[in-house]
């Protein structure tokens, strides 16, 4: 199996580059959603020890809203989106349309609309990824949490723990003009997803590291 | 001077009197916080995982209840605490995300919380007090000056344990 650890900087730029394909579709539904401009970062592709996976983001206690999905399919991984609260509500209040009156707290109405974001940029990044990758993918439904940002990392990060003790975090930020919107998109491979990716990349053999270990030839 | 020691997730860090072990963002992970109240000496163990028998690999032995469990008693013993005297006491195993349906994998919380409480059974060490389970996110402050373990939660008053 291939280590996250392992890595090398070819297979961490086809990571990025497959990651930028799936984010660019999202930022351009989120923005028809919007309708307004979104702008999309360079994706940051990391290896992160799990043992700081709670400080990913900042402050662990922060708290934060997160949209959670799994993708299932030749390539399981998670899918996990992460806002602050005020924002949330405001990318919730938009989808609700005009009679519907922005209020301070996590309704059902706005945890149905906000899961549903999620399911509608998933949606175009995993169909994204899979065209390009020729690898079946599919989501799950979302689920809704908004707690401390730590734990919610922790709690998606943590089956990974059973083969490895990192976690490759494909990160992309969308933002839109105005900075009304500044959301954290994640996409997380399974620890046996990551050779799969890389194979169909044509970079599985690339393996630079001194000990060769844990390399696909 | 006291010193705060943080302990991350699959970590476990044993000190003495005035020091503060914490960790912040449990999810369905579990704080194990064992206390030796005669000497005043306590560690504190970041469960991720419920049983080392799930890894190919048990290259980190502090992820898992039953091996990080073991390696927690074992190292307070080695600074001279001892077993009958240990109180545990222990938060965390939540479930975060109400999904539908089984997905064995999703319900770790819970999973984790009987694993934990299993394995503190095996090494008779007392469990004393807990706050687990629901959906909420925990942080934990563990004074070793006094034992008391703060339970911090988003929405609700701090809880000691």
């Amino acid at each position: 199996m291939t280590q996250f650890a392992d890595l090398s900087s070819i297979q961490l730029d086809a990571m990025r580059e497959v990651g930028n394909i799936g984010a660019a579709h999202a930022a351009t539904v989120l923005s028809q959603l919007l309708k307004q401009k979104v702008q999309m970062s360079v994706p940051r592709v990391s290896v992160t020890p799990l043992t700081e996976a709670a400080e990913f983001i900042g402050v662990p206690e922060m708290p934060m809203v997160g949209v959670y999905l799994r993708v299932f399919g030749d390539a399981p991984s998670k899918i996990l989106y992460l806002y602050p609260k005020e924002q949330a509500l405001f990318l919730a209040g938009l989808l609700l349309g005009e009679t519907y009156k922005v209020r301070n707290i996590l309704g059902e109405m706005e945890v149905s609309a906000l899961k549903e974001i999620g399911n509608i940029l998933t949606g175009a990044y995993v169909n994204a990824f899979s065209n390009f990758t020729k690898l079946n993918m599919i989501s799950s439904v979302p689920a809704l949490a908004f707690d401390m940002v730590g734990a919610i990392v922790n709690t998606v990060l943590a089956d990974l723990g059973e083969v490895g003790d990192y976690a490759l975090i494909i990160e992309t930020k969308l933002t839109t003009s105005d900075s009304s919107i500044d959301g954290h998109f994640f996409l997380v491979p399974d620890s046996d997803s990551l050779g799969v990716i890389l194979k169909t990349l044509g970079v599985n053999g690339e393996c630079q590291n001194s000990s060769g270990s844990g390399c696909r030839k | 001077m006291s010193e705060l020691i943080r302990v991350g997730m699959s970590e476990i860090a044993c000190s003495r009197s005035p020091d503060v072990l914490a960790t912040y963002g449990l999810g369905s992970c579990v704080g194990v916080c064992v206390y030796d109240p005669l000497l005043k000496i306590g560690g504190m163990a970041h469960v991720m995982l419920p049983d080392s028998s799930l890894s190919k690999t048990v290259a980190n032995r502090g992820k898992f209840a039953d091996t990080s469990i073991a390696d927690l008693i074992a190292e307070l013993t080695q600074m001279g605490a001892l077993v009958p005297r240990m109180v545990a006491k222990i938060a965390g195993g939540s479930q975060m995300f109400a999904f539908m349906g089984k997905d064995d994998k999703l319900l770790i919380g819970p999973r984790n919380v009987a694993a934990v409480e299993n394995a503190l059974a095996q090494q008779k060490v007392k469990l004393s007090a807990k706050n687990v389970g629901g959906n909420v996110g925990r942080s934990i402050l563990f004074d070793l000056a006094t034992g008391e373990v703060t339970v911090k939660m988003l929405n609700s008053a701090d809880i000691i344990l």
